[in-house]
């Protein structure tokens, strides 16, 4: 085996007394998708914020390349490679696409004595990096990212990641918010990203969407990684019975069975 | 933008390119921002042409308002570079008596050279707007507040050492003539000289918001901080550098009153508060931060002080300028909304026009 891009070993984090993360060990390899599957308040955000230079991790190591790293800052952790787009935010609704794409590191030029935002290049980058990935209806640069629609704006995230040449890609839930044709939009760009060499980290509740996507799948459970397997290894349910902390499931499927022999095989009304 | 079209050559993306090159005036002048306060200047003008009559329009009458303007717009301009960042500064209305004093009382009471006066009172704004951006990222509470505080405890600080050190609340200035040249005296016998100035920090404000990369960095503060500094940007020194601005900008225009008017009072410019405000809102940044331009600062302080000294040309009692003022803030504001929605929406409404 080559070296993982990036190593977790036995990484904790608690926010005061609060204990988020528990002894999390994880490997992210280059063309891979690893997706990280959880409840709400599993501690996904949590440990993506660590790796993205947001929250520092309370104790445990860190490794990129083999070498240990710590990030003190987002920044710190982008010069590293790692692009991280987050679960809420990350784009600038009254910012035009261009200007929201280089926030941070925007292109300039010379004009007489004056060193200037050079504002046709960002637009002509961040519209062909769109393109790139598929999205073909923004031709515009100067179009306000509040006019987007959800998946465009994932898009627009995830472009200004790899125009800046990450070798880690983090989406935090990129398709928890869209409907299906823009989830597959989504999916097909993560797929896009992989083909590069980039390593993926995919969060989502939604099984099928990591199915399609992953090669390798952890889940954490209250903040302690309650599996970690491969694509293959397990089945859709077996996925769904994990995420939702397995006997939980067992019983609502219980509950459910004798309610059907209970009122003749009629399933329960959903939201009566 | 052609040579994009020719590597995607789908027709979803040409149709619109070539509907917006045909209109590219009316797509781009409903985008502006600051359509609302254009329209609001008009018809204020035209409302003061009609019944403010000749004085009105003479050179004297568009002095009176330039003169208003140029003061209030050297302090609306770093304000509202702030209000586009998502922040408040309402201590501007102490730093300006705070500053006229500190220039009046090293120069005028204690007579050292008028520069040092100067540059006292600059460097006071400079560590006022320091303190202001300190406490505002620091306790993290609303800048509101912040400096609601400071504008009282600056407005106490330069009542009290004013008496302890002069036994008076209004101080006597004599400066020279080139500092009178440079800073407070009348062109033409009409028009400040703070005009220039004016003209000067438009520049600069302009440079910095819509072509230094620095403009970016407050767009995105002030739409999403947390992204911001997530992007990169070091949000904390960024606020800090526009407290300092308009502290600054604050102490220049309470000297240059004080050299104008040859004498400083301890109550004066509490006005500039809401004055500030009004003209940067009437000019369409949106006070929740992440929206503005420097155009529509512009033209929202020539609205302010085209009301504010228009009504003395009219036979209408002075009292109802506020009244004019207070509705035109309401209009304003929703008519900027509008556009900004317009804004949100119009290359989107295009296209489904061009495809049906
Ligand atoms: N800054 C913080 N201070 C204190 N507790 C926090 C903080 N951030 C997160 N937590 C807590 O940590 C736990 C994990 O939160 P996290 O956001 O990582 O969950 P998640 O797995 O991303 O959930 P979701 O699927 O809902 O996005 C939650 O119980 C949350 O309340
Ligand atoms: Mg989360």
């Amino acid at each position: 085996m080559t070296i993982p891009l990036l190593k977790l070993t036995g990484i904790n984090k608690s926010f005061g007394p609060i204990d988020v993360l528990r002894d999390i060990s994880l490997d992210v390899n280059r063309g891979e998708v690893l997706c990280l599957l959880g409840d709400n308040g599993a501690g996904k955000s949590t440990l993506i914020k660590i790796l993205s230079g947001v929250h520092k991790a309370t104790s445990g190591v860190m490794e990129m390349d083999g070498k240990p790293v710590s990030f003190d800052s987002p920044r710190d952790a982008s010069d590293h490679g790692i692009a991280t787009v987050h679960q809420f935010g990350g784009t600038f609704q009254l910012m035009s696409i261009g200007r929201s794409f280089f926030v941070g590191a925007e292109p300039t030029k010379r004009w007489g004595p004056l060193v200037i935002f050079d504002r046709k290049r960002a637009n002509e980058i961040a519209v062909r990096e769109m393109r790139q990935l598929g999205i073909t209806r923004i031709d515009d640069g100067n179009r306000l990212v509040g006019g987007l629609s959800g998946g465009e704006r994932q898009a627009l995230a995830i472009a200004r990641a790899v125009h800046f040449g990450a070798s880690v890609l983090i989406l935090d839930e990129p398709t928890a918010a869209l409907g299906v044709k823009e989830a597959a939009h989504v999916l097909r760009i993560v797929l896009q990203a992989r083909q590069k060499g980039i390593a993926v980290i995919f969060i989502t509740h939604n099984v099928v969407h990591a199915l399609t996507v992953g090669d390798h799948f952890a889940v954490p459970i209250r903040g302690s990684k309650a599996a970690d397997f491969r694509k293959g290894e397990k089945s859709r349910e077996e996925i769904t019975d994990l995420m939702a902390g397995g006997e939980q499931m067992a019983e609502l499927e219980a509950e459910i069975e004798s309610y059907m022999t209970k009122h003749e095989g009629h399933p329960p009304r959903v939201g009566g | 933008m052609k040579s994009e079209t020719a590597m995607q050559p789908s027709e979803a993306a040409i149709a619109p390119l070539a509907s917006r090159s045909q209109w590219p005036s009316f797509g781009s002048l409903v985008r502006r921002p600051e359509m609302g306060s254009v329209i609001g200047l008009i018809a204020v003008f035209v409302f003061f042409s009609i019944f403010g009559g000749e004085d009105f329009l003479s050179v004297g009458g568009a002095a009176s308002w330039l003169n208003v303007a140029a003061e209030l717009g050297i302090i609306a301009l770093p304000v509202g570079l702030l209000m586009i960042a998502g922040q408040l500064d309402l201590s501007v209305g102490s730093m300006v008596p705070a500053s006229s004093m500190t220039v009046a009382i090293i120069s005028g009471h204690f007579h050292a050279p008028i520069i040092v006066g100067v540059l006292a009172s600059l460097g006071l704004g400079l560590v006022v707007g320091f303190v202001n951006g300190l406490l505002v990222i620091r306790t993290r509470v609303p800048s509101f507040v912040v400096t609601l505080a400071t504008l009282f405890a600056l407005a106490g600080l330069t009542l009290g050492l004013s008496i302890i050190l002069t036994g008076s609340t209004s101080v006597a200035l004599k400066s020279g003539p080139i500092a009178k040249l440079l800073l407070g005296d009348y062109i033409g016998g009409k028009f400040e000289v703070t005009l220039f100035w004016w003209i000067a920090i438009v520049a600069i404000v302009g440079y910095i918001l819509n072509l230094s990369r620095y403009g970016n960095w407050i767009l995105a503060v002030g739409g999403d901080s947390v992204s911001a500094r997530n992007a990169g940007i070091p949000t904390d020194r960024l606020t800090i550098a526009l407290y300092m601005g308009s502290g600054l900008c604050a102490a220049f225009v309470g000297l240059s009153q004080a050299i104008l008017y040859n004498s400083a009072q301890v109550a004066a410019g509490q006005s500039f508060i809401f004055n500030s405000i009004i003209a940067v809102v009437v000019g369409g940044v949106l006070l929740t931060g992440g929206y503005g331009s420097v155009v529509g600062i512009v033209l929202g302080t020539v609205t302010f002080s085209v009301v504010n000294q228009g009504i003395f040309y009219t036979g209408f009692n002075a009292n109802w300028a506020s009244l004019i003022i207070g509705i035109l803030l309401l209009l304003a504001v929703v008519m900027n909304n509008t556009f900004r929605n317009m804004a949100l929406t119009y290359a989107a409404r295009t296209k489904t026009r061009t495809r049906s």
